[in-house]
């Protein structure tokens, strides 16, 4: 089955290329100058974002290191431990919305802490690959584009993030504990 | 944030770590945005080409309906429909970096029925939204960094996983069409 779907997503974009290749001779539209225009406009969105990722990003590097963070982590304890969350893993869940590598960077910490075969390990893993990192979306999204007034999607994106956080903490407990 | 986060840095002596790791963040965001400048120029060329032979006008048709329901006031909008469709099925297939184009492109569109450009509209909410709660089916990434670290069977979670992300998925249309009926300036 997982062999099935990893073939899968690795077969559909190639799929996808020859697809509109072979409509695009079928209906005898120009494919090498559209293709040409279609790229100018992709090199043009790259650049304009520059700035607006070297903001956003610069803000989470000194929220992550100044120990923001840890302070926040110390204040949890209490609580982690009467829903029987492992400490380790209150990292990842701050920074799993913040940073997309320093998640991946905690998955691994967490892994060679307390073995690939841990509980922790296991909801660590869950709530890396069920989310996405809602600030860095966010920035690249909204930057692209020149909205500075984000409205409600932040916070939506958020809350969606604590739910998703909450529903691993219960499914995890129902498959592994 | 850079604030709270400088007042944090001299309680624990971390200044210097601190400095460094944002001069490193923002050598770290160009060098991303560079990469990304490849793909992206590939993608909206290939894009570009289904455009011109017609293939997006009908694709964007088939599921029109279901998305329709989600972003009522880009119903006109068919560009910005069609990209929103093929940003949400890359995400699904864990290709995110072939969904961030379709995303840009699509927010693009939006963009271009915004009478105030500087706010975001509640469609660009509800697409944002969506894209934070990172709805895929294989979250491939993770299990190949399992499997390296010699997980016995690390396809254990995908279930468990993509129980989560639907859950967050849902929630994050349903948080933000809640949250549009209170007008956040």
């Amino acid at each position: 089955m997982i062999k099935i779907l990893n073939n899968l997503s690795i077969m559909i974009l190639p799929a996808i290329i020859v697809f509109i290749l072979i409509y695009a001779l079928c209906t005898k539209t120009k494919a090498y100058e559209s293709f040409i225009d279609g790229a100018k406009e992709g090199f043009d969105v790259a650049v304009r974002i520059i700035p607006y990722l070297v903001a956003i990003m610069v803000c989470v590097a000194a929220f992550r290191e100044s120990g923001a963070i840890l302070i926040i982590e110390k204040m949890l304890r209490p609580l982690l431990e009467f829903f029987k969350i492992p400490v380790e893993t209150l990292t990842i869940m701050l920074t799993r919305s913040l940073s997309g590598s320093a998640t991946l960077g905690v998955l691994s910490d967490i892994i060679n802490q307390t073995g690939v075969e841990s509980y922790a390990t296991k909801l660590a893993a869950v709530i890396t690959g069920s989310s996405e990192t809602t600030f860095y979306v966010a920035s690249v999204y909204f930057g692209a584009i020149g909205i500075k007034k984000f409205r409600h999607a932040l916070l939506a994106g958020i809350l969606a993030d604590i739910v998703g956080i909450v529903a691993a903490i219960g499914i995890c407990r129902i498959f592994f504990l | 944030m850079i604030l709270i986060s400088f007042v944090c840095a001299i309680f624990t002596g971390n200044i210097a770590n601190t400095f460094d790791a944002m001069l490193l963040a923002s050598k770290k965001a160009v060098e991303f945005a560079i990469s990304l400048i490849g793909i992206m120029a590939f993608w909206l060329g290939i894009v570009k080409i289904a455009q011109n032979s017609g293939l997006m006008e009908k694709f964007s048709k088939l599921i029109k309906k279901p998305l329709g329901f989600l972003f009522p006031d880009l119903k006109q909008n068919s560009d910005a429909m069609s990209n929103i469709a093929l940003n949400v099925s890359a995400n699904a297939f864990g290709l995110g970096n072939a969904a961030t184009p379709f995303g840009i492109k699509a927010m693009e569109d939006m963009q271009e029925q915004n009478k105030d450009k500087e706010t975001a509209t509640n469609s660009m909410c509800t697409f944002l939204a969506m894209n934070t709660a990172g709805f895929q089916i294989v979250p491939a990434l993770v299990i190949a960094i399992l499997a390296a670290s010699g997980m016995e069977n690390p396809g254990q979670i995908i279930l468990p996983t993509l129980i989560v992300t639907s859950i967050a998925f849902v929630s994050a249309i349903f948080f933000s069409k809640l949250l549009e009926r209170f007008n956040i300036k």
